[in-house]
């Protein structure tokens, strides 16, 4: 964005003619690719992302534990240690933990609980766990890491209230955090590129009613939109059909501000020589539409549709955590972070603050990549 | 400039208009007739309803007749003040809404203050002193400012202020002051509680303000007008605020509008979080309790003001800049 005017694309440009016949003849995707290449936040970010999205998808396999089952004895237990010195002062290759040992605190009759140090328990890759189905598909009980023991439980990021397991409860929660965001993006985009293309390519009167529209859904204050809507939702609902009427909701605002960039664009474009040329060749305005406008800002699009993901993975974690978006048997960062609200009991264990940490490095990806993409993609600032 | 206000009232009005449809589309979403749901709550509260008073509500909202009789019934009785009466609360909406709305408001508000207050003087020190080290720091705030949602960065204040003073709540006055008359003593009190509110309201806006205002200014600042003026031997500071600094901050006054939802947005969830008294808790109890005339109400007047609140800005921006007064 703070580019100066008439900079040069790619840095390399000047460096020699072998880069500079290699920028003439590139295609525009592999210029915005070398450019993206360029924006090393964007770069780290967007594998950061990948690895997540990973995680997600593969949540059976990577995550140590059941999400449901619980240890009544482990409720609340912090996070543990991992180690690779024994108290004796040797050093093992092998990270291991000390079990927690339960006591009650004498004065407060708190439960508190200290590492058994006599107790090695070594960790391990792949080991046997609890049973699941991954996608439904594939039965399995070999999980990515986890203590050798099978009694045992690692407590990578402590328990929760009812001792669950939170690092689990983490990554099946980015499941549907992580997801709801792409979706709703998606959804956006077809109904914005739908709206947005009439309104700008008709103009008149249907430019002049979608655009008061627009502006009403936008005057209202989003939150309480969607509030306002989310409680219609019966709340016997599955939990699939309720994850995609809160991206519907989602989207009811999300499409609007795609709708104004599409539109802006049409109007700018329509005006261009290549549109003149191509009315003039005798192509039908739909030709017109998808073969020559839209192509010409798609990579914009896409760079702001990469921004307004976390808006929605935002929205989904607003709408959990007050309790009118996904409901508990569902898991999202939301739904873990409403269960972390009693501030009394979070006093005593900060680690159930934690998935905020997942959802700002989430957002904060997201922001750089979109970031990226957009001075890969926006030839406009350069104007 | 009479002409452009004019005009920015006749366009208002279609989009008002949109407003209520949609506040109407969310009384009916809920299954079933208002009405009926209405009257199931009072019955759950012990009350036994007369026949008379059902019958008297059905004819003043036009159940039964067609869809937009119910609509210009609804809207007119609106548009006369008369906001219907809530459910959970015993009480004619207009009256909640006139005890809750002064504080969110103040809070907003407040925000808003703060958000240019700070936002402006340090998006100014990042762009004129470009990859100094505070600009770096500004940066990194900014970004993390950007991305943490405020009602988490509510949620770990409240656990911090509990870690470190024992307190659970913390309210806009101190429990000895919650019943006295308003005066100055209250005030101060006051004063001394919503600015953690308000702050923490603010922040992402702040983080956004500071961005814009930094990137504006750099677009500036390498500009020839910048330069001929320096070497006419204008002085720095000078030189600063009369030229580059009134085009960089154009975009934000025109921004002032879009940001006055997200605020009044920031304040709901952050006075849920923080347990403030505020409309945010009306509107959470009685979307909850399906109390939708008093939930309805507060979006459309929520809405309305932002309404009010962008027009203000649009006007803002046409004194400052005349290009615009000619647009439209």
């Amino acid at each position: 964005m703070t580019q100066a005017a008439g900079a040069a694309p790619i840095e390399g440009i000047a460096a020699g003619d072998q880069t500079d016949q290699r920028v003439l003849v590139a295609s525009q995707w592999q210029l915005i690719r070398w450019r993206f290449l360029q924006h090393k936040l964007a770069v780290i970010s967007l594998v950061v992302l990948g690895l997540f999205y990973f995680v997600a998808v593969f949540a059976e396999f990577v995550a140590p534990y059941d999400p449901y089952i619980f240890r009544a004895e482990l409720t609340l237990a912090p996070p543990h240690t991992i180690r690779f010195i024994d108290p004796e002062g040797n050093f093992h290759l092998r990270p291991f933990v000390h079990p927690f040992k339960k006591t009650l605190d004498p004065e407060t009759y708190a439960a508190v609980f200290v590492e058994d140090e006599t107790i090695m328990q070594p960790l391990g890759l792949f080991v046997r766990g609890d049973p699941y189905e991954l996608w439904g598909l594939f039965e399995s009980e070999i999980h990515l890491f986890g203590l050798q023991d099978q009694e045992a439980r690692l407590s990578l990021l402590g328990q929760d209230t009812v001792g669950r397991d939170l690092f689990t409860r983490i990554v099946y929660g980015a499941r549907i955090s992580l997801t709801i965001g792409l979706v709703g993006v998606a959804m956006s985009f077809f109904l914005g590129i739908l709206i947005g293309g009439l309104s700008g390519y008709l103009g008149g009167t249907v430019d002049m009613v979608i655009q008061r529209v627009i502006e009403s859904l936008r005057a209202l204050p989003t939150l309480p939109l969607w509030m306002a809507l989310s409680i219609a939702l019966p709340s016997d609902w599955p939990v699939v059909r309720t994850y995609f009427a809160i991206v519907l909701i989602l989207s009811i605002v999300g499409w609007t501000s795609i709708a104004r960039v599409v539109r802006g664009r049409f109007f700018a474009l329509r005006e261009e020589d290549f549109v003149g040329a191509a009315e003039l060749d005798g192509a039908s305005n739909l030709r017109i539409i998808f073969r020559y406008l839209l192509p010409s800002f798609l990579s914009y699009i896409i760079a702001r549709l990469t921004l307004a993901i976390p808006q929605m993975i935002l929205g989904e974690t607003a709408l959990s955590f007050i309790g009118l978006g996904l409901q508990a048997p569902a898991i999202s960062w939301g739904v873990l972070l409403k269960e972390a609200q009693a501030i009394r009991v979070l006093a005593l264990s900060p680690w159930l603050l934690l998935p905020t940490v997942f959802i700002v490095v989430s957002i904060l990806a997201f922001n750089f990549v979109g970031d990226g993409l957009r001075d890969a993609s926006d030839p406009y600032t350069h104007v | 400039m009479l002409i452009y206000i004019l005009r920015r009232l006749l366009v208002m009005i279609p989009v008002t208009i949109l407003i209520s449809i949609i506040g109407f589309i969310i009384i009916q979403a809920p299954p079933g007739d208002f009405v009926s749901s209405y009257i199931a709550g009072l019955e759950a509260q012990g009350d036994i309803i007369e026949p008379e008073l059902i019958d008297s509500l059905r004819a003043r909202y036009g159940l039964g007749e067609p869809i937009y009789v119910q609509y210009f019934k609804w809207v007119s009785s609106f548009i006369e003040g008369d906001l219907g009466y809530s459910m959970i609360y015993r009480e004619p909406v207009v009256d909640i809404i006139a005890q809750r709305l002064p504080s969110s408001f103040t809070i907003s508000l407040l925000s808003l203050i703060l958000v240019f207050v700070i936002g402006i003087p340090i998006g100014i020190l990042s762009a004129t002193k470009q990859y100094s080290l505070a600009d770096y720091s500004f940066t990194v705030v900014g970004f993390l400012g950007v991305a943490t949602p405020n009602f988490l960065l509510a949620l770990v204040g409240l656990w911090l202020l509990f870690k470190w003073t024992g307190t659970v709540a913390i309210g806009l006055y101190s429990p000895e002051m919650q019943n006295a008359p308003f005066g100055l003593a209250k005030f101060i009190d006051l004063v001394g509680h919503i600015w953690l509110p308000a702050l923490i309201v603010g922040t992402a806006g702040t983080a956004e303000l500071i961005r814009t205002m930094r990137a504006n200014l750099l677009d500036e600042l390498p500009k020839q007008y910048v330069t001929v003026a320096r070497a006419r031997g204008v002085k720095p500071t000078k030189l600063l605020y009369k030229y580059p600094l009134r085009i960089a901050i154009n975009p934000v006054i025109s921004t002032v509008g879009w940001l006055l939802p997200v605020l009044v947005e920031g304040e709901v969830l952050v006075s849920l979080v923080l347990g403030l008294p505020t409309i945010a808790p009306v509107l959470l109890d009685s979307l909850m309790q399906q109390d939708m005339f008093l939930a309805t109400s507060i979006i459309m007047i929520l809405g309305i003001l932002t309404l009010v609140g962008t027009l203000l800005s649009d006007i803002l921006l046409a004194i400052v800049d005349p290009r615009i007064r000619g647009a439209v």
